[in-house]
């Protein structure tokens, strides 16, 4: 009822859906930086949705299990395998006994969200799994996977026993989810976002920059946020802002005129205007961003931002019915 | 403050009414103005954070009235609360504001139409926040913390160059430092770190031009006018005056933090043989 870290690589932690109703105390909402891919992959493998998986930046780690497990996962453009086989983002594979994951270092995009059926069996802190890296809390000893690490899991569902059997031939299922929810990374991404707060502090010029304009990855980018190198967008006042809530997706500009777009970790307060936000259904695309990567802005209206994300659901929801079959 | 900064403020207060200043009000703008905008805004601005969050502004200002500042924002958060509005999350005082986190889809299970569901949470908010004088009315309970503070030379790291720069000794700093009460305004920064108002103005310290890699947990430190403590250990750029034995932050307590938004914090000088004996 284990699996065993041969290889941790870059940074390779424990995360699920993240922590709510903290925030008043200070604490991020964490968890998968792409939850909805987190969300899928767990679907596939018959886990509830919020279950525990390991998000793996950049790859580079390999994992040995001690027992027959599906495991599937989504996110940037690795390569995958298991022996020979190789492993397509977006598919239910089985393990068995003594089977290794290996995730090769990723050829574009930054993360990949595995899943593993039973779920990973870290303790619950304040309600979720997840590690939170800045505080050291939850996960496995709240801190990233070390070489040699054992990571408890729990019991296969139900479900995931009956897709155990139906893949005892194939191995691979056949199945998946839309591209787009498997492999989000792009190539020079467009991000869609809607106006910040502070969108008319900025002059003309800045406005100008930021919705025409290239932004390239700086290397100082991590599960807290994402810096970008560009042009400088200068405000029209040097007015200090009394801090208030920030939260995934905002992108705020420091004094240096360097926008910073916050993932996951972020603090819950922050004292930079906010510019802009990315709209919740493009943040899959925004936890894939690395360094050097380049990406560009584009505005959409809240209600459009809100409708898509609407759609997503429904989609979703489509999907869950649709695998329906597939677990019995 | 120049006269062209100024007159960009009115300006702004004029057009959008929703900036801040850190300076009092009256520094910035003359005091009929300042009485009109608050009539104006009898009626709190909400605006959007982003497609799953909304910030309700309580007021423009902060440092002209912290303390009537802050028990309007915790009655507004209780109010809201109450409502028990559909979709509603969760809910984060910070300084003037109260951001209400939601999620898109429950709102529309409520009723919203997808394109209007931050009109229909706006809507609903305002129905419960619309009397500012009845919160301005409510009464805000909040707890007396103290803290024992060892201001002993080793963890108090920037001590002497708080009393340099404040023209007292150390044990005038420690003093003054341990004799004032403070109120918390904000929990953020990291885990359970708060933002406390209410430090004497003589021991204001700009943060440091440089910040620290690594403040240990518990440093007791000054930032501007504000005072506040790291409950885990970070990087920071306030200048650290002491260090207490006591957690701010335990995760696997319910609330994990000793501290929140309206709380009343006391510190208290201990020796660094009480230090050591509380942290065993």
């Amino acid at each position: 009822m284990s699996a065993t870290v041969a290889r941790a690589g870059f940074l390779t932690s424990v995360q699920d859906l993240g922590r709510t109703g903290l925030r008043q105390f200070g604490v991020s909402i964490g968890g998968a930086l792409d939850p909805h891919a987190l969300r899928v992959a767990n679907l596939l493998v018959g886990n509830d949705e919020p279950t525990a998986g390991l998000e793996i930046t950049l790859g580079g780690s390999q994992l040995r299990f001690a027992d027959a497990r599906i495991i599937a996962w989504c996110g940037g453009d690795f390569d995958v395998d298991v022996g020979s086989t190789s492993l397509p983002a977006g598919h239910a594979v089985l393990f068995r006994a003594g089977d290794e994951l290996t995730i090769h270092q990723a050829k574009m995009g930054c993360r990949a969200l595995v899943a593993i059926s039973g779920g990973i069996g870290a303790p619950l802190v304040l309600g979720s799994r997840s590690t939170d890296l800045r505080a050291n809390f939850g996960g496995i000893k709240g801190r990233a996977l070390r070489n040699g690490d054992t990571i408890p899991l729990g019991k296969n569902s139900e479900r995931t026993n009956i897709l155990i059997d139906n893949l005892q031939e194939e191995r691979i299922a056949h199945w998946s989810p839309p591209h787009d929810w498997s492999s989000p990374a792009k190539r020079e991404p467009v991000l869609h976002v809607v106006r910040g707060s502070e969108w008319n502090r900025f002059n003309d010029v800045a406005i100008q920059r930021f919705t025409a304009g290239t932004f390239t990855i700086s290397p100082d980018s991590d599960r807290m946020g994402v810096r970008l190198e560009g042009a400088e967008l200068k405000r029209n006042d040097d007015v200090d802002l009394v801090s208030e809530a920030v939260a995934p997706g905002t992108i705020q500009v420091p004094p240096s005129g360097r926008p910073i777009l916050l993932l996951g970790d972020c603090q819950t307060i922050g004292g930079y205007p906010k510019i802009a936000h990315v709209i919740t259904v493009d943040l899959p695309v925004a936890a894939q961003l690395r360094p050097g990567d380049q990406v560009r802005f584009r505005e959409v209206a809240l209600g459009d931002a809100h409708q898509l994300l609407i759609e997503r659901a429904r989609n979703l929801e489509q999907f869950r019915r649709g695998l329906q079959p597939h677990f019995s | 403050m120049s006269g062209r900064r100024r007159a960009n403020c009115e300006l702004w207060f004029a057009l959008d009414g929703c900036w801040f200043e850190i300076v009092p009000s009256h520094n910035l703008i003359g005091a009929n103005t300042f009485a009109k905008l608050k009539a104006d805004h009898a009626l709190m601005e909400i605006t959007p954070l982003g497609d799953s969050a909304l910030i309700v502004r309580v007021r423009d200002q902060f440092a002209d009235a912290p303390e009537q500042t802050l028990n309007e924002v915790l009655g507004t958060l209780r109010r809201i609360e109450d409502a028990r509005i559909p979709g509603v999350i969760e809910l984060a005082p910070a300084y003037t504001t109260i951001a209400v986190f939601y999620d898109p889809m429950r709102v529309v299970g409520a009723g919203a139409k997808p394109k209007g569901v931050f009109d229909w949470l706006a809507k609903r908010i305002r129905e419960v926040v619309s009397d500012a004088d009845q919160i301005r009315g409510d009464q805000i309970e909040m707890s007396l913390i103290e803290i024992p503070v060892c201001y002993d030379a080793e963890f108090a790291l920037d001590l002497n160059e708080i009393a340099r720069r404040s023209g007292l000794t150390a044990q005038e700093v420690v003093d003054l430092h341990s004799a004032a009460q403070y109120r918390v305004h904000c929990v953020g920064f990291t885990p359970g770190f708060p933002y406390l108002g209410g430090l004497p103005g003589k021991l204001a310290t700009p943060r440091r031009a440089i910040p620290r890699k690594e403040i240990p947990a518990g440093s007791v430190a000054i930032g501007g006018t504000q005072s506040g403590i790291y409950p885990v250990k970070s990087p920071g750029g306030w200048n650290v005056i002491g260090r207490t034995p006591r957690r701010l932050f335990d995760p696997d307590k319910d609330p994990p933090a000793l501290l929140r938004a309206g709380d009343r914090v006391r510190f208290h000088a201990i020796t660094r043989g009480e230090f050591e004996k509380s942290i065993m």
